[in-house]
């Protein structure tokens, strides 16, 4: 891949291209103003990360630099290009981009300790400038913040000057401590069920946060790691994926055999909180993998998904409430869960094809546009009093009674272990079917839609049909969740279904990775379970005020950088990278000028 | 490049068959609606009427002329904002999804600037000084929020598959909304009161409206016009219907296409902080989701005039705000239906998806743009 660049000595110190050190340095100084008035640093100040020297605050406000000042110095290498060898360039370009982000620090503590703009900024605060002065008043602070970003942009600069190991290695110790302070609760809930409350109380300090003896240890650990562990995973890996025929299978089934085990056995291990937690992550996983039928394997942008959330649980809550809207014949009987979900599974299919079937034709954007108006209707509808003889209004149904499983048991959210396990199975009955079906002649049909529609229908694939059954399996789906998470909370009211929680949903899909199930399941543990959902609290409750606003910058940031997701889907990733693959595959000369023009046509910016 | 492939008289399927049979449902629901109106207005005791739905008491003359007013006032925000998603559709052929947020930065930043105006004494002493002030600033704001907007989300995306910029523009839409949070807390903030002589009701030739609404049909017009003109009669407008024709051509011509791009969005842009002055002083409070519904709204508004084309958008506010404003009392209400005025969201909704069902093209066609963008 390699074998077309060519290496250059380093360039002069001053060689730079200082038109991009300006703007990284001004987007610097932007973001760490920005977050200072985000008061993210003055809110996350008390979650203390290592014990007397770090808080999450103040980290909020140094990995910025760090990582722009190493930014600077990389370059994007394709293909034929030369690239300089790495020296004390990257280290005085790093310095500056850090100085000027410190300055912007600096300006702004200099302009709250001379000006009230409290009135529109509202952390626009004493508290604030306290932070940023360190409690030593501003002059201090104007100083110290020049340093640091000086010194943390020269850093950042010099991860150039060691080798890629020794990167690694420092990069995997920094995150291993930043990961196991945040995850605080728990791993330590965690270790004291294993018996391991040693570990823990060395590790961490009595009031949160990771002691430094505990820093050091993690740190080692990680650096061991690195050099060495990862080595050997990643020969495991690859001799994994060397097996091949009957041994493979082999393997694959014990590896499912293990992951089923943890499954069962980790909500016994950890404590109430986090089997909540992790019950929230497997609610909007369900409707993650839902819309991931929809929006990853059939390409249909559908933000109105929350409308099928919302029915599943309204219907389950009229079905099985005895507190339901007055209007209803006296005959409906009050159904079991159970019983109730198979009523609810037919009604999401017939949403499914109700919405599905007007929208269908129209193209992706208007597609995209008018399911979020049928999401809106559908609350809307919910909400009103004209049905509020059948839907409570905004008072909801309540009294929504929990899932009897057979007698054996009761599930309701006062128990979370339960109800994870309900949502565990109705998950893996999901990952089976999204799994059986991206396998199948359905599946198949679904990506050539998606990649192309007009030559799928050349294919002789019924593209109506096949996009409804897409909207279908994807309303079922999400009615599972809605209908869980109506005898989970004990209530539905329409403020639960807001187009927020399809926005939410999307995230987590393109966070993770449309159309792969591994990428899917890794969004919604990451950002439901570490940040919060909608309305769900996560791990991390400080960053409640803030999760939304990192949801949004992470979208963003996705689809510029990486729109395959985290964990992308191989055929996904071909097509969103389609130029620079025909470029690669140009230079290496696999395609010569005369093919290019066939192949590239159908890149063109149309 | 791509023509649309027409292909003739394809057999009716499911699908066809359920859509004429929704289109002929909300036909006979729609018609049958404004009929059992118009037999109550003329009797009020009607048998027919009064068996769907015997509370209804009718409008009065006055009552439908606020109703008019009100759904005009409110189309003609919509409008304004409308250009802007119209213009950009035009031009890239996407949806930005975030154009609604352009609005609600616009109505923020009038808010804090009549506020500190108001603090500081200017807002009584000199009312329509500061107005121009604040609708200057607000200008200037969203058109910023717009470029910035095109130059780090949308420029680097250009020519990724359809759906890739319009999922961006969610996203920054999602953001601005939260940055509007984090910096300015979560609560809704209102505005200065406005003068009387502004705000009490006048009569003009026969209908009597209040000085605020006709301040809005007023600078809508006045808005209008200056676009008109803009689009119709300079050298930019030119360049920028060149570009919505075809970009590689027109680039071949000599045109800036980035250029030209940066200040459709900059013109949209100012067209929605115009609107979002107007909305301030109409509703006097702004929230960080100001700009959610209304964005939809204009969308929508966009849709029904014929996406692309700028009369289209205006006409299509402005049928939209009156189609919201009258429609639950006039279709609904005669059916039966209790509480319209909590449906008024869901009627805006519909009218699009009955728009898209019955005629894609909306009302006036697509005029800047005239290839099939599938």
């Amino acid at each position: 891949m390699t074998d077309t660049i060519a290496v250059a000595p380093a360039r002069g110190i001053l060689e730079q291209n200082w038109r991009k050190i300006l703007n990284y340095g001004l987007l610097l100084a932007l973001a760490e103003v920005f977050i200072s008035l985000a008061n993210m640093p003055v809110a996350l100040d008390d979650f203390v990360l290592i014990e007397p020297i770090l808080s999450l605050g103040y980290v909020s406000l140094l990995w910025l630099p760090l990582v722009l000042g190493f930014g600077i110095g990389s370059e994007k290498v394709l293909e034929g290009m030369t690239v300089h060898a790495k020296g004390v360039r990257e280290l005085v370009a790093g310095a500056c981009v850090g100085l000027i982000g410190g300055a912007g620090l600096s300006l702004l503590t200099v302009l709250i300790d001379n000006y009230d703009l409290r009135d529109p900024l509202v952390n626009w605060s004493p508290q604030l400038l306290d932070l940023l002065g360190f409690d030593q008043g501003v002059g201090f602070g104007v100083g110290i913040w020049l340093a640091i970003g000086g010194g943390l942009g020269l850093l950042g600069g010099a991860m150039h000057l060691i080798t890629p190991v020794a990167r690694r290695v420092v990069a995997t110790m920094a995150l291993a401590v930043v990961f196991v302070a945040v995850l605080e609760t728990i791993l330590s809930d965690i270790a004291e069920d294993l018996f391991l409350e040693w570990l823990s109380d060395w590790i961490y300090f009595i009031r949160g946060g990771v002691t430094l003896h505990g820093t050091v240890t993690v740190a080692l650990v990680a650096g061991a790691y690195a050099l060495w562990g990862s080595r050997a995973i990643k020969g495991a890996k690859a001799s994994f994926q060397a097996l091949e025929g009957a041994e493979r299978k082999q393997a694959n089934k014990v590896g499912l055999m293990i992951v089923v085990l943890l499954t069962i056995l980790m909500p016994l291990v950890l404590g109430k909180i986090t089997n909540e937690l992790l019950a929230n992550v497997g609610l909007f996983l369900l409707l993650a993998l839902g819309l991931n039928i929809v929006i990853g394997l059939a390409g249909i942008l559908d933000l109105g998904y929350v409308a099928f959330f919302a029915v599943g649980g309204y219907t389950t809550a009229i079905l099985t409430s005895p507190n339901r809207g007055d209007s209803w014949p006296d005959w409906l009987p009050q159904l079991w869960w159970v019983v109730a979900l198979m009523v609810v599974v037919v009604f999401a299919g017939l949403t499914g094809l109700f919405i599905g079937a007007p929208v269908i034709r129209m193209r992706g954007d208007y597609l995209a546009i008018v399911t979020l108006g049928f999401g809106e209707i559908i609350r809307l509808l919910f909400l009103s009093d004209w049905l509020g003889g059948f839907t409570g209004g905004a008072q909801g149904v309540t009294n929504v009674p929990g899932v009897q499983v057979f007698g054996l048991a009761n599930v309701r959210g006062t128990d979370p272990r339960a109800v994870f396990y309900l949502v565990a199975f109705f998950c893996a009955i999901a990952i089976y079917v999204s799994w059986r079906l991206e396998k199948s002649r359905i599946g198949r049909a679904w990506m050539a839609v998606r990649e192309d529609e007009s030559v799928a229908e050349a294919m002789g694939i019924n593209t109506v049909n096949v996009k409804l059954l897409a909207f279908v399996v994807g309303a079922v789906l999400a009615s599972f969740s809605g209908a869980i998470f109506a005898a989970k909370v004990g209530s539905v009211f329409p403020t639960s279904f807001i187009i927020l929680v399809s926005i939410v949903i999307l995230i987590v899909v393109i966070v993770g990775g449309m159309g792969n199930i591994l990428g899917v399941i890794a969004g919604s543990a990451v950002l439901i379970g570490v940040l919060g959902g909608p309305r769900q609290p996560g791990l991390l409750q400080e960053f409640s005020e803030f999760k939304l606003l990192i949801y949004g910058a992470l979208l963003i940031w996705m689809m510029l950088k990486r729109p395959e997701g985290l964990i992308p889907n191989v055929r996904r990733t071909r097509e969103l990278h389609q130029e620079e693959f025909l470029q690669d595959a140009w230079l290496k000369g696999e395609i010569d000028h005369d093919d290019e023009e066939g192949n590239g046509g159908g890149v063109a910016p149309a | 490049m791509t023509t649309a492939m027409k292909v003739k008289a394809a057999p009716r399927t499911g699908v066809d068959w359920f859509l004429l049979l929704i289109k002929s449902v909300m036909f006979f629901f729609i018609t049958t609606g404004i009929i059992l109106f118009i037999l109550q207005q003329i009797d009020p005791g009607n048998p027919i009427a009064s068996r769907l739905n015997d509370d209804a008491t009718g409008l009065t003359a006055d009552q439908f002329e606020g109703l008019v007013i009100a759904g005009l006032t409110q189309g003609a925000m919509y409008g304004l904002i409308a250009l802007g998603y119209s213009m950009v559709y035009g031009v890239l052929g996407f949806i930005n999804f975030a154009h609604g947020e352009v609005f609600m930065v616009g109505a923020m930043t009038g808010m804090i600037t009549s506020n500190k105006l108001n603090d500081a004494g200017a807002w009584e002493s000199n009312f329509i000084l500061s107005m121009l002030f604040i609708v200057v600033l607000s200008i200037l704001v969203s058109t910023l929020t717009a470029v910035v907007m095109e130059r780090v989300a949308y420029r680097p995306l250009r020519g990724s598959p359809r759906l890739i910029p319009l999922i961006t523009s969610i996203g920054v839409s999602f953001f601005i909304q939260n940055v509007s949070v984090v910096l300015l807390g979560p609560g809704a903030k209102s505005y200065p009161d406005l003068p009387d002589w502004l705000s009490k009701k006048r009569d003009i030739w026969f209908i009597s409206i209040e000085g605020t609404r006709l301040l809005v049909v007023l600078v809508a017009a006045v808005s209008m016009v200056g676009l008109w003109y803009l689009v119709e009669r300079t050298k930019t407008g030119k360049a920028m219907r060149a570009v919505a024709e075809d970009k590689e051509i027109a680039s071949l011509m000599g045109i800036n296409v980035n250029r030209i791009i940066v200040t459709t969005f900059a013109v949209g842009g100012a067209m929605a902080g115009v609107a979002g002055i107007l909305w301030g002083i109409m509703f006097r409070s702004v929230i960080h989701t100001t700009g959610f519904l209304p964005g939809i709204k204009a969308f929508s508004a966009a849709v029904v005039g014929g996406i692309g084309n700028l009369n289209g958008a205006m006409a299509g506010g402005l049928s939209l705000g009156s189609a919201e404003a009258i429609a639950p009392l006039v279709i609904l209400e005669p059916w039966g239906v209790s509480g319209v005025s909590q449906l008024r969201d869901a009627v805006a909704f519909s009218v699009l998806i009955l728009v898209l069902l019955v005629k894609p093209t909306g009302l006036f066609g697509e005029r800047l743009s005239s290839e099939d963008r599938t």
